[in-house]
This record gives C-alpha cells, sequence and structure tokens, in this order.
C-alpha cells in the first residue's frame, strides 16, 4: 500500500490564511461547489458524474430473484463501492477500507434506508420473484469528496434506469425483453443528495464540498443528506473536531439551498438525455 | 413463564409463551395520545441505567452498562506496544476499536461475522468520536485498544457503547479531555422522544444519536438516519443533548463512587 503523502506546511498554512480571508486555495467562495456534469451512456442506467476533477461511474442493472425470506413483497437493492487503486493510489484493491465502508454505509443511508426508491413495487410474485436492483459504483478519479459524487451518481442511474416490463397472468409470468415492450422507469420517491463540510481552525471556518488537499488538511467534517421537500435523510458527523450544535444547524440551512440546486440540475439533464434519444 | 394448573396432587405445568411476533403486527402504536411509550415511559425519559467498572482483571480498564435492556461491555487494554510496528505514530498514540453484537443478543439467534459493514461502521466511529477527546499525545509510538461487546440488543447500541468506553478509559486511568456521553432520541408522530429502544427503532422513526462533551456542551459525533423535517432537527438534538447531560451526571456518580470507594480501602 502506499503511503499518502501528507501536504506540506507551506500548503497547509496558505490554505488556513486564505480561509481566514474567505476564500479557497482553487478560487471558489467559501459555500461554493464545483461545477458536476453528468454523462449518460447509451443504456439506461449508466451515468458518469464529474464533481471538479473527481469522476465517479454508475451503472444500474436489474435481476429477478426469489425475495429475504423476512420480506417477501419486497424487492432488494444492493450498492456495490470498491475503490480501485485507480482513483487514488493510497486505496488497496480489494480490501476493506474504513473510508470504504464509511462512504458505502452513507449511500446505503442515504437511499436504503430513506425508502427513496419503492421497494414493494419491485415485487413480482409476492414470496417467489422480485426484481433485485443492484448499483455499482466505480470511483474512476478522487480530487475530494468521493460521498457527494457517489450520492449523485446513484440516484441519477436510479432515476435514468428503465428496467423490463413485467405482466402476471394468474401464475404465468412473462417478462417481457426491451425491444417488445418499452422499459418502465423505477419509481423514486425522492431524490437524496449528500453534501459534505468541512471544519477548519478548531471549528471557526467551514467549506461546502472540500477538494482533495482541503480533505488532508481539515479537522473535521460533516455529510448531511437531504432532499427538497427540506426532510434530512441522513446526517453523519462522526468525531474530528467537537462542534456547537448550532454550528449543525446552520449547515442544515446551507445544505438546503445546495440540494435544491443540484436536484435541479439533475431534473434538467434527465430532461435533456430524455429528449435527445 | 410456567403456571401450575390442576389440583395439587396433580401438578401439571404449562408454559406460556409471551413472545408476540411484532415485526408480523400492524402497526404498534407506538406514542398513545395520552403521552406513554410502548415501555411506559414519556417522552422525554430515559430508560434506568446502571454501570459497573473494573469489571476485568486482566484488562487496564473495563466497565459494564445496562441502559434499559441494552447490556454492553466495555473493555481497554493501553497504552501498549503496537502490535503491527507499521502502523506505529512517532507522535501519538494509535487507537484500535473492535466492535461485535453476540449472536444471541438479538430476539432471534443471528451470527454476524466481523467484518459485517453495521459493526466496522459503528467501530470506526467510535474511534473518530474517541480521537480528538484522548490525549494520545503522551503516548507516541503505542497503541490503545477498545473491546465493545454487546450481550443484549435492545436499541441505542451505538450510545451504550460511548458510554461504557467513557467509563472503562477513564478506570484504565487514560487521561481525556472530558467525559463523552451519548444519547439517542427519535421523533414519533411529530413528537421528539429520547431514548428508543429496539421497537421503536425497527418501526422507521427517525433516530439521532448524539455524543457530547458535557463540560464545552460541543458535539463529538452526530449521526441521524431516516427521514426527519429540517425544522424538527433543533428539537430533537436540543433533547438528545439534555439526555446526555443526564447521562454524564450518572456516569460521574458511578466514578465519584468508584474512587471514594478505592480512597477508603487506602486510607483504613
Amino acid at each position: 500500500m502506499v503511503k499518502e503523502i501528507d501536504p506540506s506546511i507551506n500548503e497547509s498554512q496558505f490554505l488556513l490564511s486564505a480561509l481566514k480571508d474567505g476564500r479557497r486555495v482553487d478560487g471558489r467562495g467559501v459555500y461554493d461547489m464545483r461545477s458536476i456534469e453528468l454523462t449518460f451512456g447509451q443504456d439506461f442506467g449508466y451515468v458518469q458524474v464529474q464533481l471538479g476533477k473527481t469522476r465517479i461511474a454508475a451503472k444500474v442493472t436489474a435481476e429477478v430473484v426469489r425475495p429475504r425470506p423476512d420480506k417477501p413483497t419486497e424487492g432488494m437493492l444492493l450498492f456495490n463501492t470498491e475503490i480501485s487503486p485507480m482513483a487514488c493510489p493510497t486505496f488497496e484493491s480489494g480490501s476493506r477500507s474504513e473510508e470504504e465502508v464509511l462512504i458505502s454505509r452513507i449511500i446505503e443511508k442515504a437511499m436504503r434506508r430513506s425508502r427513496a426508491i419503492d421497494t414493494e413495487g419491485l415485487c413480482i410474485v409476492a414470496g417467489e420473484k422480485v426484481w433485485q436492483i443492484r448499483v455499482d459504483l466505480h470511483f474512476l478519479d478522487h480530487d475530494g469528496n468521493l460521498v457527494d459524487c457517489a450520492c449523485i451518481a446513484a440516484i441519477t442511474a436510479l432515476l435514468h434506469f428503465r428496467r423490463p416490463d413485467v405482466t402476471v397472468v394468474g401464475e404465468e409470468v412473462t417478462i417481457h425483453p426491451v425491444d417488445q415492450r418499452n422499459p418502465v422507469p423505477l419509481s423514486v420517491h425522492h431524490i437524496p443528495i449528500c453534501i459534505t463540510f468541512g471544519f477548519f481552525d478548531n471549528g471557526e471556518y467551514l467549506t461546502v464540498d472540500p477538494s482533495y488537499l482541503e480533505e488532508q488538511v481539515k479537522e473535521g467534517d460533516m455529510t448531511i443528506t437531504m432532499n427538497i421537500h427540506k426532510e434530512i435523510c441522513a446526517l453523519s458527523k462522526a468525531g474530528g473536531i467537537p462542534l456547537e450544535m448550532d454550528q449543525v444547524l446552520r449547515c442544515s440551512q446551507i445544505a438546503l439551498v445546495k440540494v435544491t440546486e443540484i436536484t435541479e440540475q439533475i431534473k434538467k439533464a434527465l430532461e435533456d438525455d430524455k429528449a435527445a434519444r | 413463564m410456567f403456571v401450575a394448573i390442576g389440583s395439587p396432587k396433580r401438578l401439571s405445568l404449562y408454559t406460556i409463551s409471551s413472545s408476540s411476533h411484532y415485526g408480523m403486527d400492524s402497526r404498534v402504536e407506538l406514542l398513545t395520545p395520552e403521552g406513554l411509550r410502548v415501555d411506559g415511559r414519556r417522552a422525554n425519559e430515559l430508560r434506568k441505567i446502571t454501570a459497573k467498572t473494573s469489571v476485568f482483571s486482566q484488562s487496564d480498564g473495563s466497565a459494564y452498562i445496562e441502559q434499559g435492556n441494552t447490556k454492553c461491555l466495555a473493555a481497554v487494554y493501553g497504552p501498549r506496544e503496537v502490535r503491527h510496528r507499521m502502523q506505529a505514530l512517532a507522535d501519538r498514540a494509535i487507537i484500535n476499536v473492535e466492535f461485535n453484537v453476540a449472536p444471541f443478543s438479538t430476539s432471534e439467534r443471528k451470527k454476524r461475522s466481523k467484518n459485517d459493514k453495521r459493526s466496522l461502521e459503528v467501530a470506526t466511529f467510535i474511534r473518530q468520536t474517541f480521537e480528538p477527546v484522548i490525549l494520545t499525545s503522551q503516548f507516541p509510538r503505542s497503541q490503545i485498544d477498545i473491546y465493545l461487546q454487546i450481550f443484549q440488543h435492545d436499541g441505542g447500541l451505538l450510545q451504550s457503547c460511548i458510554n461504557a468506553a467513557t467509563l472503562a478509559l477513564i478506570d484504565a486511568g487514560i487521561p481525556m479531555l472530558d467525559y463523552v456521553c451519548a444519547c439517542s432520541a427519535g421523533c414519533i408522530d411529530k413528537v421528539p422522544v429520547l431514548d428508543l429502544n429496539n421497537l421503536e427503532e425497527s418501526a422507521d422513526t427517525p433516530e439521532l444519536t448524539v455524543a457530547i462533551l458535557p463540560r464545552t456542551g460541543k458535539v463529538n459525533l452526530l449521526e441521524m438516519e431516516s427521514r426527519l423535517h429540517i425544522e424538527k432537527l433543533a428539537s430533537v438534538t436540543e433533547l438528545a443533548t439534555e439526555g446526555c447531560m443526564q447521562i454524564h451526571k450518572i456516569l460521574d456518580d458511578v466514578v465519584r463512587k468508584n474512587t471514594q470507594h478505592l480512597k477508603d480501602r487506602l486510607t483504613s
């Protein structure tokens, strides 16, 4: 495993003194996120998201399986996040690094636990056949803030995906192939978006959407997952510098503004793609 | 539960099963209109907490905590030599946390693998929570191990683990900036409630776990799952913080009582 090179004292001091002036090293304002670019693939369910230089690809596939015995009327939603050394040399392929566990848990909490996808609508025959939706996230380039990028990729891919149409007549189940009948979109209840904050200098300064350098220098971080209905789907501040409670509340207000912007952008990109097909 | 039925000469014993399958029932009423919860508590009442320290002989520090029906055991070893030389940090100690849920802890026996994502997540959270609080710079090139074991799971795992770990670290004599007290809170039918048990947790209620440093009131850990409207966030976090202060008092009493006991034994 390649050991991560800590930023030099010059770099970290420059970053902190720039923050004291209210500016960031890459020229953004303190509350600005990097620009988001969404690229859809030919097939339904593939999207590549670029948040600044951080790049993540998401692919959604569906399969018919037996449901879990304790939940016979619900479909399954799986998230697979494996960070490869392609994204960043400090990651090892195949091992469960802590960062990978945290990222995949945040995505699971944001999507599955908050019931973003209607799993009951994925049932075909109760107790026998349900759809298993699998979201594979590939981390291509790590320039800070993998969590936000992964969340946007996952939810956009789920919104973009179309599953094959199914008709159930009595006991017979016919899964229509894509060329015979138009595939059906998944029913998405709400669109959760993660916003990550980085904290510096004993909690005095915060930045939205930390870059790679800011992530190495930061003293603490917090990820708030919200949707445009003003509901907080998940909140994760684990350790790092202790904060005052009203700082947390202020961050949730900032996150709401960002979530509205990003949701607009995603919806517009999906519509553009639909028009182009 | 056994009941003796029949005439005194012929006693037959019948077992009456008192378990009901909550998962298969339709919605159990979690908060009655009078303001009572499933276990008879009011919305802002904590469960009964009992805590003991120094329960192990081998470990440097240990603690056992019971919050309602949730039973958690923490053992701390350290500061001691790092096991893998490569991981040693030149300027401070590394903290290693292992979190384990016993298979018999839930109503259905379920063996969880050690590398289960949820267990790894809880272990990482606890490690990150204690890293800024323990004065690790006093022990360079060493390791502090915190082992946590859950014996009975009735909700509030993360909070009881953090409380048990705090007591165990104090028992081990490891210097810390302050206690770390954790409490969970949720929102049932738009009413903020304190200290959720397993039934309330699995019913999809939004659950917020807060760990604070009582002296300054600053938040060290804040974890929330399931949806909560942003306007409710302030009231739920306030309730959780109050709960933490109450827990802090209980834990402080335990530590002081133990120290008094030691002092008496020394001076007598």
